[in-house]
């Protein structure tokens, strides 16, 4: 079954990089390449699921497996909350080796119980893991049977580790909202301008900096999936207008099977950047009204766009002076750095490379635009020759996530996170002039300037009988 | 009051305490000298690990997988373990190679110890490569469990099975447990060269985590037990082994060299640290030193303030079983009361824990019994439960992710313990406000034989 469901995601016609591929490529998948033993970072499958649907914060996360998959990683991501707080506790069967020898499935089903009992969520996700999986506990079976036994959804979301990579979780995590929750309960009431954000986490609260200028211009999140998410509200997301993809890659299955259940449209876009945050809003206003919205959505949001715009660039214009000419090395899952990469210039920053690791070709061909032909696009950077590009000042700033943070630390250059442990929110116009400010606050921290100073008595010889 | 740990009967841990073995494991690798720690198992049980240490130590952390999917989990993962030790010896050229399994291997049931006999003879060029492998189970014990596993792999493999005679210096082998920091092994190291021994500690994460920044990029451990140190731990006079999850380590290491060995379970507060200068100097045969006296007399001033603010007050306390110890034993010592201690697992030593209710769970059972209590004592993820309770937390044992130099934080020896009580004194100073009910809730707990000394 779940190789039926992975045949089912890799074979995504949405997906343009799958698009180019033969048809042996396409049943290969999509994330497997990546995966050199002795040389392969990054999470696995169930993370990926976890990451996409743990942000629904009322529900209870379960996971079926040994402690190493919950117990180390509980509450560890920065997916923020405007209510509920159950997302944040973890859940885990903890497995013992006399679970494993009899089978987990009864200790499932009483955990379910436990947890329902206890705190009374409005649904349940369970999540498989490896070593259940290659038990054969039929985690379909027990959540059906608990659910029935509770009267409460019990979600089962069958993403093993071993089944492959994160972005793949990602995937598996949306086909489960697609089979058990999408579709289940329909909405008090409607509106022409209802939207889904796919894909979008709230990391660092970034939906927030966006969702004031929807409601400015009277668009209602629906349901949001699933940063910030209800329960009761992703089961009506079949009744949007409009399905807005933020991390294309993800969630873009999830996307064309709405549309083709519940003919939404959708479209791919981003809050980073303040271009982008615009065009996203403009794409959003057009289909609406294409969709049966009132027409003068258009010109309300081409105005707000203009204020808010010059807002932004005039709060930038103060970085300037400051950050000009300053070289930045772009490190990230490379989704959309494109955008990014032209806020920064606009703020008079050079940026010397950027990764496009999980860059469509369209993506590439723009970043490349945007850069000219020196700049580096690449798929990975080792660290050794991350750290000697840093050493050996190459560029003046490293941006990063957290894995590469100390290759640029030890190597006394500056470095900001953007990735999703990070504690500031650099979508939407707000979140630019965030990003910039805190490029701001690092390239101008006079920390660097003591770490990278020797000290004395290494470069002056110290006479006898001198105070220094 | 002797308690054996409860198992509570329930199906769900919520907001787990305990942390996986390969995790523990990876840690002890750490502490070796160009060691890369590789997990055989699916690409996230190394991630999950990696992120975590990388949180509480803010270092670059070198670990890796053999990314096993599907397919190499039906057919057998030997091919992967060959394929990621041949691509780390091309490209990291570390000199050890700390391999643990996983959940998902040993739930296959793979021969490691056969199949590395195979691979070393396919690969010659690995001659001088050291392959390590510990069994850590995921879904057997935790942190401490999956450290000690590979400490005593770690013996079983490098340390030559020879009697030999002691070297002439003093030299003393020290098993450290996973309830030491880098800090704390500094420290430790210290204290034994000041009573004129010269010590060789495994794993040393002193060299290693203790925050360091090197001269250039280095994909494996730099700092720790070097190999040849290892290789001599049969040449010295005794061995200080600190933690009882280090007695298979131990007892491995007595029987391929013969030396003895005196196992503490902890080294924090007056007592465990009396019992440890009297080793340290019976062995040196020489006098405890001026400066260790001072220290001592140190301690017992911070006693003899801290115990005022410790008296009366009750704890909640939850970490690993020696970690547990450790404290446990500093809190009843100073007249605290432990209401509630949760821990991963049964352990020796346990029993004799001072506290009113002592069970095997997780961080809700923490929270469950902490109402009333003037303290928290667990790991940065008790820090929701704090919020929660709004009791105070001191955060120990690991992960530390929101806490600058969790590396150096130190809680042994005399000069350790004086900080510790310090620290946690001054916390428990600003709950100087005694709740009338709950003090004559104790009044009725009086046990009529116990009087003071």
């Amino acid at each position: 079954m779940l190789k039926q469901k992975l045949q089912e995601v890799f074979n995504e016609p949405g997906c343009p990089t799958n698009q180019a591929k033969s048809t042996d490529d396409r049943r290969k998948g999509c994330a497997r390449k990546t995966l050199t033993p002795g040389a392969a970072a990054g999470g696995c499958a169930f993370d990926g699921a976890k990451v996409a649907l743990q942000p629904i914060t009322d529900a209870a996360h379960l996971v079926h497996g040994p402690i190493a998959c919950e117990g180390n990683s509980w509450d560890s991501r920065h997916s923020f909350s405007s209510g509920p707080m159950l997302y944040r506790i973890g859940m885990t069967t903890d497995l013992q080796e006399l679970d494993i020898i009899h089978g987990g499935e009864k200790k499932l089903f009483r955990a379910i119980g436990e947890i329902i009992t206890r705190f009374d969520p409005p649904a349940v996700f369970v999540y498989q893991t490896c070593v259940p999986a290659l038990i054969g506990d039929d985690l379909v079976k027990v959540c059906a049977l608990a659910a029935e036994t509770y009267g409460k959804p019990v979600i089962p979301v069958n993403a093993p580790g071993f089944a492959g990579s994160k972005n793949l979780g990602n995937k598996l995590g949306g086909e489960a909202l697609l089979d058990y929750v999408i579709g289940s309960r329909e909405p008090a009431v409607t509106t022409p301008c209802d939207i889904n954000v796919l894909g979008e986490y709230n990391v660092a609260g970034e939906l927030w900096q966006v969702k004031p200028l929807f409601e400015r211009l009277g668009i209602r999140i629906l349901a949001s999936i699933t940063g910030d998410g209800r329960y009761a509200e992703v089961c009506t997301a079949h009744r949007a207008r409009l399905n807005m993809m933020v991390c294309s890659q993800a969630l873009i299955t999830l996307a064309r099977k709405m549309e083709e259940r519940w003919g939404i449209p959708y479209f791919e876009g981003s809050f980073y950047g303040i271009g982008d945050t615009s065009e996203a809003l403009r794409t959003i206003a057009r289909m609406l009204v294409g969709g049966g919205a009132p027409a003068d959505l258009t010109g309300r949001t081409e105005t707000l766009i203009a204020a808010e715009e010059a807002r932004a660039w005039a709060r930038l214009a103060a970085f300037r002076p400051a950050l000009e000419g300053k070289r930045v090395l772009l490190y990230t899952g490379g989704v959309k750095s494109w955008s990014v990469i032209s806020a920064l210039q606009e703020v008079g920053m050079t940026v010397i490379g950027t990764s496009v690791r999980k860059s469509t070709e369209d993506d590439k061909a723009k970043a490349r635009a945007l850069l000219g032909p020196d700049a580096l696009l690449f798929d990975q950077i080792a660290p050794r020759e991350m750290y000697r590009m840093l050493a050996e000042g190459e560029a003046d700033i490293l941006m990063s996530g957290g894995r590469t943070q100390f290759v640029a630390l030890k190597a006394k250059v500056p470095w900001l996170d953007i990735n999703q442990e990070r504690h500031h929110p650099f979508a939407g116009y707000g979140g630019m002039v965030n990003l910039v400010r805190g490029i701001h606050r690092e390239l101008t921290n006079p920390v660097w300037a003591a770490v990278r100073r020797p000290p004395p008595w290494a470069t002056t010889p110290i006479e006898a009988g001198v105070q220094p | 009051m002797t308690v054996q740990p409860l198992h509570p009967r329930k199906a769900a841990a919520i907001n787990p305490l305990k942390m996986s073995a390969p995790l523990g494991a990876a840690m002890a690798f750490l502490g070796l000298e160009s060691c890369l720690p590789l997990f055989h198992g699916s690409q996230g049980c190394t991630a999950f690990a990696l992120v975590a240490l990388v949180r509480h130590f803010r270092e670059a952390i070198p670990l890796q997988t053999t990314a096993m999917n599907e397919l190499s989990t039906i057919l057998g993962g030997a091919d992967h373990v060959e394929q990621a030790i041949g691509t780390i010896f091309e490209r990291a050229r570390p000199r050890v190679i700390g391999l643990c399994t996983t959940g998902l291997t040993e739930t296959r049931g793979e021969d490691m110890v056969g199949d590395l006999k195979l691979m070393r003879a396919r690969h010659p060029e690995w001659s001088d490569l050291a392959v390590v492998f510990a069994p850590t189970p995921d879904y057997i014990g935790g942190m401490q469990e999956g450290w000690g596993s590979a400490v005593t792999a770690m013996i079983e493999t490098l340390v030559p099975e020879r009697r030999c005679t002691p070297v002439a210096k003093a030299r003393i082998n020290i098993l450290a447990g996973c309830h030491l920091t880098p800090g704390d092994l500094e420290e430790l190291r210290e204290i034994v060269e000041a009573c004129g021994l010269e010590p060789i500690i495994l794993p040393d994460l002193s060299g290693s985590l203790d925050g360091h920044v090197a001269e250039g990029y280095i994909p494996h451990s730099l700092g720790g037990t070097g190999l040849d140190q290892i290789r001599a731990m049969g040449r010295s006079i005794h061995t200080l082994v600190v933690g009882e999850h280090m007695r298979a380590a131990a007892e491995a290491l007595h029987r391929r060299t013969g030396v003895a060995f005196t196992l503490l379970p902890h080294l924090t507060g007056l007592e465990a640290s009396d019992r440890l200068i009297a080793l340290l100097s019976g062995l040196s045969r020489e006098p405890v030193p001026e400066r260790l006296r001072r220290r001592r007399s140190q301690l017992l001033d911070a006693m003899l303030d801290g115990h005022i603010p410790f008296a009366g007050k009750r704890v909640a306390i939850a970490a690993e079983p020696d970690l547990l110890l450790a404290l446990g034993t500093l809190f009843s010592d100073l007249g605290a009361t432990l209401q509630v201690a949760v821990t991963t697992g049964a352990a020796p030593g346990l029993p004799a824990l001072a506290a009113r209710r002592l069970l095997v769970g997780d961080l809700d059972d923490l929270e469950r019994d902490a109402p009333g209590c003037d303290l928290l004592v667990t790991n940065a993820q008790g820090a929701e439960t704090a919020r929660r309770t709004g009791i105070p937390l001191f955060r120990a044992g690991f992960p530390l992710f929101d806490r600058l130099g969790a590396a150096h934080r130190v809680s042994v020896g005399y000069r350790g313990s004086r900080d510790l009580i310090f620290e946690i004194g001054n916390i428990l100073i600003d709950r100087n406000h005694p709740d009338q009910t709950r003090e004559e809730d104790d009044d009725r707990t009086i046990d009529p034989q116990a009087a003071a000394g």
